[in-house]
């Protein structure tokens, strides 16, 4: 296959083409035992060590739903405004590969649990805010594959392997698959707002409390279908399906190059070809999948050895009164009691922050302060490292320590900067870093006059204009302190040492 | 007590000598251990029954000293324990081998035991051993069996039955008075219809499928299998009941089976309705077991019951709809077979690939109609073919439960021959498929709408001399009613014949 060297720009691409794109996300749902069976769901374990006869689908084993997955995908239909099915089935997916134990997946086909709902994504344009309704299509139940690892390839991929090992215990776990209906906006706004609703069902998975939905351990997965159809046409063209997006930056960058990849292709008159597509998030690029001779029939059947799923409507009521405060409400009111203008909330929102600024201002921090460290060092920390800014290990109690010890007057701004940088890079807990690099603001008088003594010392012309009563020079002093002490010393006490030797 | 007088017994007479100390666990089980090292194999390297892949000796008498030491210690004792089962070797077992009569899973030791198999050791009895079958329990002779046939006890050149033909034939030849046997379209009731035993299947979902290794997941059922009618019912009741294991099994309580056997055993039917199903007889049936039936039907309504004829339409077209719904679960259920974890595996020198070494295994260790059934399923559930074929089958299902949900409103149980023949030769029918799936044409309709269905000797056909089975079907919940009716009859015929059936079968064995 030919590769495209040269691609159009997005704007390019844009201007002759309109997107379409479609959404699935899988979300691994944080039940403490599988779908099917008693095994643990535990991230970390030695591999193979949380599986039974069911999940490893020894012969004769036999699936009994998790009732807590069924209520969880329950509550994600409901919160996504879907129609919940009175009574639907799961059903077999059939396909052959070593990390499916039954070489079949139970899913649900034909009858998904919740579906024909939406959700509202908001996202930043020109003209301001934008609020777009994201269609759903339905959201079913399905259990996760095993895990292969393919030893002694190149890549880690399965080509040019010696051989591979298999890890069941991923096996059974539940996952809640969400896909949209094909989502047709303004075609500038494509990538931002595939983005914008990834960060959206994200926050909402994490408000229902369902799992904790961190993409980079694997917990939500999103695939980005992406077609490209002549400007103001009305059919749509083929897509193909980048799977594993892994991150929301990923998504939108993603969905911006196969639009670009997909306009150079039609540009040169290639057929787009319905393919899988892997994303390097390296190279920010989308290459083809297994060239498949023939479509995948996976012979969907209703799944024999279980029974349908029929929830009562009194049920769905109930789990309907748990719902969480939908995120668009829940922003407007957090920006009230923060006190944030528009401009602000839609930064931290953009951040994907709403939720660590409110866990940290519930830690004990002011609003101004915590949004100050989310926005600010720790999401130019995530941008480097291409994570999320809840994945770069520093917690919302970790921030709200911080504006604490600044209100101490144990650490001032730049000092605290210090210390946030340090959590970041792993050194521990901000007192754990605060005594490691020895970060205290010096506030020891006998320590600070030292260095006031030496400032003046060094500085006469500027003692002499302080004696002389312009108090307007003490900084130049303080500053002389403060880059002695290494920028620790107390400036208010330092202030106070300074004038009390030159006023007398 | 000899050896010879032990295996002669029934199981509640067991039990009872077992429990009163007449004789203990230990010498019934070696007793039934002698028995089949005599007649499973024979020494001089003629055929023998053939009826167990695998004799677990010492597993067996094991069990049986917990019970005499359970006897010993005062604790009260279950009404089979002590007595010896064989146990179908489709039903996992943690101590012995389960292999589904496959190449595929020859030595696998399973590391679970079986619902079925748990609540028979939780009642005291003792598994001898696993008993063969046709492949992944598909078939109507045993020949499908990757491990050789089993023959049948009443002419060795003869067919037991299958698929169960091992439990059947363990039976009829005196090797266990007991065994567990499963049924997906026949295979309990039509073994011991052509070796003269009683076999019942249960409401689907009236015992527990987890650990049954699944032929067709909705169709498979595992039951009871004894030579009377009163033993049946106690093992019935021993393995029956809900199971939060099976998403399947059914939650409500157990029929009272053995309380029906013991009333019907008074010998009076009157007030039953029964209904002969018009469409279960007639052409290709063999004309001795339309004589033994026509007679069983006339001692029904002798024994007090009204007998009426009743149509179930819908039955003819049951028979192509369940060679659709069979193999379609079947291409599913048996997917798992691949090499990678467990079982038999073909290929793997460290040049192939993963797929290939699946590929070879599978080839190499599946047998014919195994692989006929997972092509003709994975065909049927193809895209663009399921409506046709799964789909209209699924109708067809729907439409055969109606039939008998009508026919129950007009009558208690329906009777039909349980087979149309006769056991057959050995390879008659091995190599033509429908022939052998005709065999199932009574028993099928059951599978399909998950009634309860049973079948009890009623004689001997007069050309070959070989048993011949009445078929008794009742409602889902209503095991109860087979009972009833096949206690009832057994009496008056065991009265009739001076003895049970299997009396006059041919002593072909030495000494």
């Amino acid at each position: 296959m030919p590769t495209i060297t040269t691609l159009p720009s997005f704007d390019a691409a844009i201007n002759r083409f309109d997107p379409v794109m479609g959404m699935e996300v899988h979300v691994e749902l944080g039940t403490t035992t599988k779908m099917f069976c008693g095994c643990s769901t535990e991230f970390g374990a030695e591999p193979n060590a949380q599986v039974c006869p069911t999940c490893l689908g020894l012969p004769g084993s036999l699936p009994v739903v998790n009732r807590v997955a069924v209520e969880s995908a329950i509550r994600i239909g409901l919160a996504l405004n879907c129609r919940i099915a009175e009574h639907c089935r799961f059903a077999r997916k059939n396909y052959f590969y070593p990390d499916m134990p039954k070489n079949f997946q139970v899913s649900q086909y034909d009858e998904p649990i919740a579906f024909d709902g939406w959700t509202d994504v908001t996202v930043d344009t020109d003209d301001g805010a934008r609020v777009f309704r994201i269609g759903i299509e339905r959201a079913h139940m399905e259990e996760d594959t095993g895990k292969s690892l393919h030893v002694g390839g190149a890549t880690g991929r399965i080509h040019g392997a010696s051989h591979s090992l298999l890890d069941y215990n991923r096996a059974g776990i539940p996952l809640i698959e969400i896909v949209t209906k094909p989502i047709e906006v303004p075609p500038a706004l494509a990538p931002a707002v595939a983005r914008a609703y990834v960060t959206e069902l994200r926050e909402l998975i994490r408000a229902l409390g369902v799992s904790e939905a961190r993409m980079e351990l694997g917990q939500m997965r999103c695939d980005a279908n992406v077609s490209l159809k002549p400007t103001g046409a009305s059919s749509f063209g083929t897509r193909t399906e980048t799977k594993n997006v892994n991150s929301l930056r990923s998504v939108e960058r993603a969905v911006t190059y196969e639009i670009r990849r997909q306009a150079a292709a039609l540009d040169s008159g290639t057929a787009i070809v319905q393919e899988t597509r892997h994303w390097h998030e390296d190279t920010g690029e989308t290459t083809a999948g297994r060239v498949k001779e023939e479509a995948e029939d996976y012979r969907y059947f209703p799944e024999p050895d279980l029974v349908p799923v029929a929830p009562a409507r009194d049920w769905v009521e109930q789990l309907r009164g748990t719902l969480p405060e939908p995120p668009a409400a829940r922003r407007s009111r957090l920006q009230a009691e923060w006190g944030f203008t528009d401009l602000e909330m839609r930064d931290v929102v953009n951040a994907g922050a709403v939720g660590l600024v409110e866990e940290t201002i519930a830690a004990g921090a002011d609003a101004a302060g915590a949004k100050k460290w989310w926005l600010g060092v720790v999401a130019r920390t995530a941008n480097e490292r291409g994570a999320g800014i809840d994945e770069v290990g520093i917690t919302p109690a970790d921030v709200a320590r911080v504006q604490t010890l600044i209100g101490e007057g144990t650490l001032n701004d730049k000092l605290a900067r210090q210390v946030v940088e340090g959590v970041l890079a792993g050194e521990g807990s901000p007192d754990e870093v605060v005594t490691a690099r020895g970060l205290a603001i010096v506030s020891d008088d006998a320590a600070l006059g030292t260095a006031v003594d030496g400032a003046i010392a060094a500085m006469p012309d500027v003692a002499e204009k302080i004696r002389g009563g312009n108090m307007g020079a003490v900084g130049a002093l303080i500053g002389a302190v403060m880059k002695a002490t290494g920028g620790q010393a107390d400036a208010k006490r330092v202030r106070e040492l300074i004038v009390e030797r030159l006023s007398g | 007590m000899s050896a010879p007088e032990l295996t002669r017994r029934t199981a509640a007479e067991l039990a009872a000598l077992v429990a009163s100390g007449e004789t203990s666990a230990v010498e019934v089980t070696r007793a039934h251990l002698d028995r089949v090292a005599a007649v499973d194999t024979t020494a001089d390297g003629g055929p023998g029954v053939h009826a167990f892949l695998h004799v677990a000796a010492e597993e067996a008498l094991a069990a049986a000293a917990e019970v005499d030491a359970q006897r010993a210690a005062g604790e009260r004792l279950g009404p089979l324990a002590g007595v010896p089962l064989a146990l179908k070797d489709v039903i996992t077992t943690a101590d012995m081998p389960t292999t589904a009569g496959s190449r595929i899973l020859e030595g696998w030791r399973p590391p679970y035991d079986a619902t079925v198999a748990r609540a028979l050791r939780a009642a005291g009895l003792v598994i001898l051993g696993k008993t063969n079958l046709d492949e992944f329990a598909m078939g109507s002779s045993t020949e499908n069996s990757a491990f050789g046939p089993t023959r049948n006890p009443w002419d060795l050149t003869r067919i037991p039955g299958g698929s169960g033909g091992g439990s059947a034939a363990a039976l009829a030849s005196f090797q266990a008075p007991l065994a567990i046997g499963t049924d997906t379209g026949g295979s309990i009731r039509q073994p011991a219809a052509v070796t003269g035993t009683v076999g019942v299947k249960p409401t689907y979902g009236g015992v527990s499928r987890y650990g049954l290794i699944a032929c067709a997941s909705s169709l498979d059922q595992a039951g009871p299998c004894a030579r009377n009618v009163l033993d049946t019912a106690l093992l019935h009741s021993v393995i029956a009941g809900h199971d939060p294991l099976d998403s399947t099994s059914i939650d409500q309580p157990v029929p009272d089976v053995v309380g029906a056997a013991r009333r019907g055993a008074d010998g009076d039917l009157s007030g039953l309705r029964v209904g002969v199903v018009k469409e279960l007889g007639g052409e290709g049936y063999q004309p001795g077991v339309e004589a033994r039936f026509h007679e069983a039907v006339e001692l029904l309504g002798k024994l007090g019951a009204d007998v009426v004829e009743v149509s179930c339409p819908h039955f003819e077209y049951a028979l192509p709809a369940y060679y659709l719904i069979l193999p379609s679960e079947v291409s599913s259920n048996l997917a798992r077979f691949d090499a990678m974890r467990y079982g038999l595996r073909v290929g793997d020198d460290g040049t192939r690939s993963a797929e290939e070494v699946m590929t070879m295994t599978r080839g190499a260790g599946f047998g014919a109609e195994a692989k006929r059934r997972i092509i003709l399923g994975t065909y049927a559930l193809s895209s663009g073919y399921y409506d046709a074929y799964y789909g209209q089958a699924q109708k067809v299902r729907t439409l055969v439960a109606r039939d008998f949900a009508a026919a129950f409103e007009q009558v208690d149980v329906l009777v039909s021959p349980t087979t149309p023949t006769t056991a057959f030769p050995l390879g008659e029918k091995v190599d033509d498929p429908l022939a052998m799936y005709k065999n199932d044409l009574c028993t099928i309709p059951s599978n399909l709408a998950g009634n309860a269905s049973a079948s009890f000797p009623c004689g001997l056909a007069d050309e070959d001399g070989l048993p011949v089975g009445l078929h008794v079907m009742a409602p889902v919940l209503g095991d109860d009613r087979l009972y009833r009716v096949g206690a009832a009859v057994e009496q008056a015929l065991v009265a009739e014949w001076g003895g049970p059936l299997l009396d006059q079968a041919p002593a072909w064995e030495t000494s």
